[in-house]
């Protein structure tokens, strides 16, 4: 197999790095947050998103091609395969779309996808992601942080957790159909997770609405855990004060535990996580403690035996 | 019936290879142009693998098609289908080692001994080591008929083996493992109804010391 071979992209054609590493000035010039946060973001997939902060939690590393990823995705509700979802997802509806947030707060509110983008000004967020699978990229979220929306209802003091469902429209979305595992799709994470200024809800990936197949309209993304607690497609996010079993918990407790934070140390039963194969590249790389994100939140964890809590 | 005189048959066999060396062509072109996806290795290693079990089970499905149809000469392409099952699983092997853990042997070792996919799929690969060395005529008569035979048993082990390699892979969805698993299933019921009827015909009297079950090994020159 020839690893190296030359692009099918003339240099002329690619947009220029200092000018797409400007776009943001442009778009501060031309919106402003006021407009922002103002006007009705785009509906549709594709469609540009007005991006108004630059977050200095993005890493600087290169950002996975957006062929790939939109194109290798784990949405077991289009499929398995992980070419499936972009071949199925297309039958998703967006629009209209409500999230209820519930449970334990004050204020239960079931807010419409359109009113949860005027909610805050969005912010681009260029995370790795490390699939629980031995894969990673580096994605370029756009969105904003979870602590934004719960905010928004206010948690009550007994509220310990936050689980969040997926949408399970068998109509919609043939993966359903199957009973590949105990649908809808659920996650869970600790309050103080979910509170965490990494912790994003993601609208959009490379400045533009999220692609359905990466779980639009909205989606959770938490950077220093495995893949597959950013469950996709949200309707509901409720608050409550037992921990919630997810849908991989309840699919195979053995392998997979509530925490699933990122962890070299503790292997999967039945694979390694001492290293990943970033997209795109050929040797594999040592996987990094909380995905490299262990100084914004290992103290999150700190006494606990992360043995133990996988 | 169908029986091919000697150029039909190598006719056939000639056919036969490079429509087996199809799978690895479609990679080469695939891994050439690009169009093998946004994680290449895991594709190629998976295909590889793959191709492989196609290659077992299609093996084991020559005597079964032969006592059904009668087609004697189907056993003498068997061989050319157990070495392409081979040539496949050395290839799977070799991406694993090379594309996928890059001759990384700390890593490889933990592999083997911790991870019971890798275990299972590494038991059937050692295993179909001899019958490969052992698939010419010269071995056949080194080892006499019977003993051949013995040894090359084991394909149902390895058959085995290597469905338990994939379904313990895969992380939920073991739909197509079990196709796989279902069809090997049926493979080896037959032997052992086969196995049945000899015994029964042998307690009825009805001895026959080349009773259908026994396979000949072919020994004649090409």
């Amino acid at each position: 197999m020839l690893i190296n071979r030359p692009s099918d992209i003339v240099p002329s054609e690619i947009t220029p790095q200092d000018f797409y590493a400007r776009r943001r000035e442009f778009i501060k010039a031309v919106g402003g947050l006021a407009l922002a946060t103002a006007l009705p973001q785009s509906a549709l997939a594709g469609d540009p998103l007005r991006v108004t902060v630059k977050s200095p939690y993005s890493t600087s590393e290169t950002p996975t091609p957006l062929k790939n990823v939109i194109a290798y995705n784990n949405f077991y509700e289009f499929g398995t395969d992980k070419e499936d979802p972009a071949r199925n997802a297309h039958t998703l509806k967006t629009r209209p779309w409500t999230v209820s947030i519930e449970g334990l707060v004050k204020r239960p509110k079931t807010l419409a996808i359109d009113d949860i983008l005027r909610l805050a000004p969005l912010e681009e967020r260029i995370y790795r992601m490390r699939c629980v699978e031995g894969w990673s990229m580096v994605i370029p979220w756009v969105g904003f942080p979870l602590a934004t929306l719960l905010k928004q209802v206010e948690p009550l003091g007994n509220a310990k957790y936050v689980e969040l469902t997926s949408a399970a429209d068998p109509a919609t979305m043939p993966g359903i159909r199957r009973d590949v595992l105990d649908w809808p799709y659920t996650e869970g994470l600790r309050l103080d997770e979910a509170m965490h200024p990494l912790t994003l809800m993601a609208v959009g990936l490379y400045g533009e609405v999220l692609p359905n197949q990466n779980g639009a309209p909205l989606r959770l993304v938490v950077p220093w855990k495995y893949g597959f607690k950013g469950a996709k497609s949200l309707v509901r996010i409720r608050l409550v004060e037992q921990e919630p079993k997810t849908a991989w918990v309840r699919a195979a407790p053995r392998e997979y535990g509530f925490y699933s934070n990122v962890n070299p140390e503790v292997d999967h039963p039945r694979w390694s996580q001492g290293s990943e194969r970033r997209i795109g590249e050929f040797l594999k790389r040592k996987t990094m403690m909380f995905n490299g994100y262990g100084d914004q939140v290992g103290q999150l964890y700190a006494g606990m035996d992360l043995k133990k809590f996988y | 019936m169908f029986n091919p005189n000697p150029r039909q048959l190598a006719g056939i066999k000639a056919i036969l290879f490079a429509a087996c060396l199809l799978p690895l062509l479609r990679l080469g072109w695939g891994a050439w142009n690009d169009e093998l996806g946004a994680n290449p290795i895991e594709f190629v290693t998976r295909s590889l693998g793959t191709w492989t079990l196609n290659f077992l089970l299609v093996t084991l499905t020559v005597t079964p098609l032969r006592k059904a149809s009668g087609w004697l000469w189907l056993t003498r392409i068997r061989r050319m289908l157990g070495l392409f099952a081979f040539f496949y699983v050395v290839l799977h092997l070799s991406s694993y080692l090379w594309l996928d853990q890059f001759f990384d042997w700390t890593a490889i070792g933990k592999d083997i001994l911790k991870r019971p996919f890798i275990t299972v799929g590494m038991a059937a690969f050692m295993l179909l080591v001899p019958l490969a060395a052992t698939s010419n005529n010269a071995m056949i008569r080194r080892l006499g008929g019977r003993r051949w035979q013995a040894l090359h048993r084991s394909i149902y082990v390895i058959g085995i083996f290597a469905v338990t390699h994939y379904w313990w892979l895969v992380k939920k969805d073991v739909a197509l493992p079990g196709v796989y698993a279902a069809t090997l299933g049926v493979l080896l019921a037959l032997r052992v109804l086969w196995r049945y009827q000899e015994k029964q015909k042998l307690r009825a009297g009805a001895v026959q010391r080349n009773a259908p079950g026994t396979v000949i090994p072919i020994t004649s020159k090409r």
